[in-house]
């Protein structure tokens, strides 16, 4: 019992959280790159706060379950089909066993993310089930999702309560642009007033060097005082880095644990997922913001992950919708 | 020794910078830091990372705030710990220098101002300390370059650097352990694997180790790397005891 791989799409992985401990021996954190997405998509079937799920990059896999199970699906919207039939988005779905669960490419967003109720069986790591593709360790052996991999799952759970409620309305990724609020430094003072003045004001571009690693962002010379070569140190996820060359890296889940660039700002925690849901050419902008505010609106978005939980433990209040009510029993009647 | 201070990395991380030098004093004193915060567990913070002259601290501001955190540092900074006493085991690294492997090679001497066998003699003429790993798994970043042949990092980072290379950026030299993207000008490469995920011990060094550069030609790069690939290279070991 479990799900096949039919077809891996570009960039599938288990992930979670992430690896976290391990950094002074150079192995990097990893996990997912949207971790509000992830968390929705574990908190709409109850699971563990740091329940592994599926990654997936621009083009989505097909599964096919080989048990029944409920799942929910996040991110960017790959237009999900099951058995053909479009699914819906941040609902949480029965799937029977033989159904086929099919995305395709992005049309908003360029991550999307599965969780499971059964959870996948995949073997933990020193601390985590996420896979780090750079040191080849976690995850489905390491690596990423190919056709004819199967996956099994840790439990059979396929009642959840309030099962109707389950669902929230989420759209977050149908923009092509971002503000990415941050917070000044470590190195802010390595670059001229100038440079400064240019990263808060100018517009930037997302290039196609844009992976679980980094993004590489195009746009207008950000100045430093006299070189931005540092004694190598350790990097922050978000930290946005700023070579001779003038243009901004931010380093993502797949960072290297230090660097020896000047890091001008770090993107706050919460405005992460805004920027890897972008596509190539999206544009961004950086707004300051005081290290209390980032970190007031971090527990903010805690207070928005209760709200939600809040809301999908509701008895179902639209019994009086009878197509909404009629489409989600029909799935679990056609399981009779 | 340099004041110290505490910078901030976003919302989830802190930088403590023990001055902006390589030098084995600060670097012990980031060690002994280290252990301390181990010692006394600190709630909220996840994880470390010692550097040169920095410590980077990453923690859940769920747990702890920014001020919380950063005068719980400053109080642990206060208090002074005496680091043991240092042994000396020094890995001998086999690199062929220059011609395909390693492209930069004529650069780093012209900037030097020397021959490339001048650079080859000053460069594996003395042991470096391990003062950290790091960027990669097993990538270990190594002190006491000669500055005579100091090199800026290049302006644009190559996308891939293979495995094995051994280059400078800035006051630093090193060797990359696997495939990767990366800022330094190549001088060499070595038929030695310091990082293998499928053998034993993935990582073969230490930080506090120190690691000796050995000249070697094209034909004994091709010989060792054989025996590598079969998994019978052993590398020299000297282990010196005490300093």
């Amino acid at each position: 019992m479990g799900i096949r791989i039919l077809k891996g799409g570009l960039l599938t992985t288990v992930q979670d959280l992430g690896r976290s401990g391990y950094q002074s021996q150079g192995f990097g954190v990893a996990g997912v790159m949207d971790v509000r997405s992830f968390k929705i998509a574990n908190l709409l079937l109850d699971n563990p706060e740091n329940e592994a799920v599926l990654e997936f990059t621009l083009i989505g896999p097909t599964l096919q379950f080989t048990s029944a199970t409920i799942v929910a699906i996040t991110g960017g919207d790959f237009q999900p089909t099951i058995n053909g039939e479009p699914a819906p988005m941040y609902t949480a779905l029965y799937m029977n066993k033989g159904d086929i669960l099919k995305f395709g490419s992005a049309r908003t967003g360029s991550r999307g993310y599965i969780a499971f109720s059964s959870y996948l069986d995949i073997p933990v790591v020193m601390g985590s089930r996420c896979t780090n593709l750079k040191s080849r360790i976690g995850g489905f052996k390491g690596r990423k999702l190919m056709a004819d991999d199967y996956i099994g799952f840790r439990i059979k759970r396929r009642y959840l309560p309030f099962f109707l409620s389950r669902m929230l309305d989420i759209n977050e990724f149908d923009q092509e642009s971002a503000t990415l609020r941050v917070v000044m430094g470590p190195q802010d003072d390595m670059f001229s007033p100038q440079g400064i003045e240019t990263f808060l004001n100018s517009e930037y571009t997302v290039t196609s060097d844009f992976d679980r690693m980094g993004c590489r962002l195009d746009g207008p010379f950000i100045a430093p005082k006299t070189t931005s070569d540092i004694i190598s140190e350790g990097i922050a996820l978000g930290s946005i880095q700023v070579p001779s060359h003038g243009k901004p890296i931010i380093l993502l889940a797949d960072r290297q644990t230090t660097g020896g660039y000047a890091k001008i700002a770090t993107v706050a925690t919460v405005d992460i997922p805004k920027l890897v849901q972008r596509k190539t050419d999206h544009k961004i902008r950086f707004r300051a913001i005081s290290v209390q505010e980032a970190q007031e609106l971090y527990r903010e978005e805690e207070k928005e992950y209760a709200a939600m939980r809040n809301i999908i433990h509701q008895p179902c209040k639209e019994v009086l919708e009878c197509r909404l009510v009629a489409k989600r029993l029909r799935t679990l009647f056609e399981d009779q | 020794m340099q004041k110290i201070s505490i910078l901030t990395a976003g919302d989830s991380s802190l930088l403590v910078q023990f001055g902006n030098e390589i030098r084995p004093e600060i670097n012990r004193k980031i060690t002994s830091t280290v252990q301390l915060m181990k010692e006394q567990h600190i709630e909220g913070v996840l994880d470390v990372i010692p550097a040169f002259c920095s410590l980077l601290i990453n923690y859940d501001p769920r747990v702890v705030s920014y001020e919380d955190l950063k005068e719980r540092i400053s109080g642990l900074l206060k208090l002074e710990t005496k680091a043991g006493a240092e042994r000396k085991r020094i890995f001998e690294i086999p690199v062929c220098y220059g011609g395909k492997y390693g492209p930069d090679m004529e650069f780093i001497a012209k900037n030097a101002g020397l021959t490339e066998e001048e650079v080859i003699q000053i460069h594996s003429s003395r042991d470096y300390l391990i003062y950290m790993l790091g960027f990669l798994p097993g990538f270990c970043y190594l002190g006491g370059l000669d500055e005579r042949i100091h090199t800026p990092r290049l302006a644009t980072p190559r996308i891939k650097i293979e495995a094995g290379s051994v280059g400078i950026g800035g006051s630093q030299t090193g060797i990359y352990p696997m495939d990767s993207p990366g800022g330094w000008q190549l001088m060499g490469k070595t038929p030695v694997k310091t990082y293998d995920p499928d053998r034993k011990v993935p990582i073969l060094v230490e930080a506090g180790d120190y690691i000796r550069f050995v000249p070697i030609n094209e034909e004994e790069y091709m010989r060792i790397r054989e025996l590598e690939e079969r998994g019978e290279y052993r590398c020299v070991v000297h282990d010196e005891g005490e300093v």
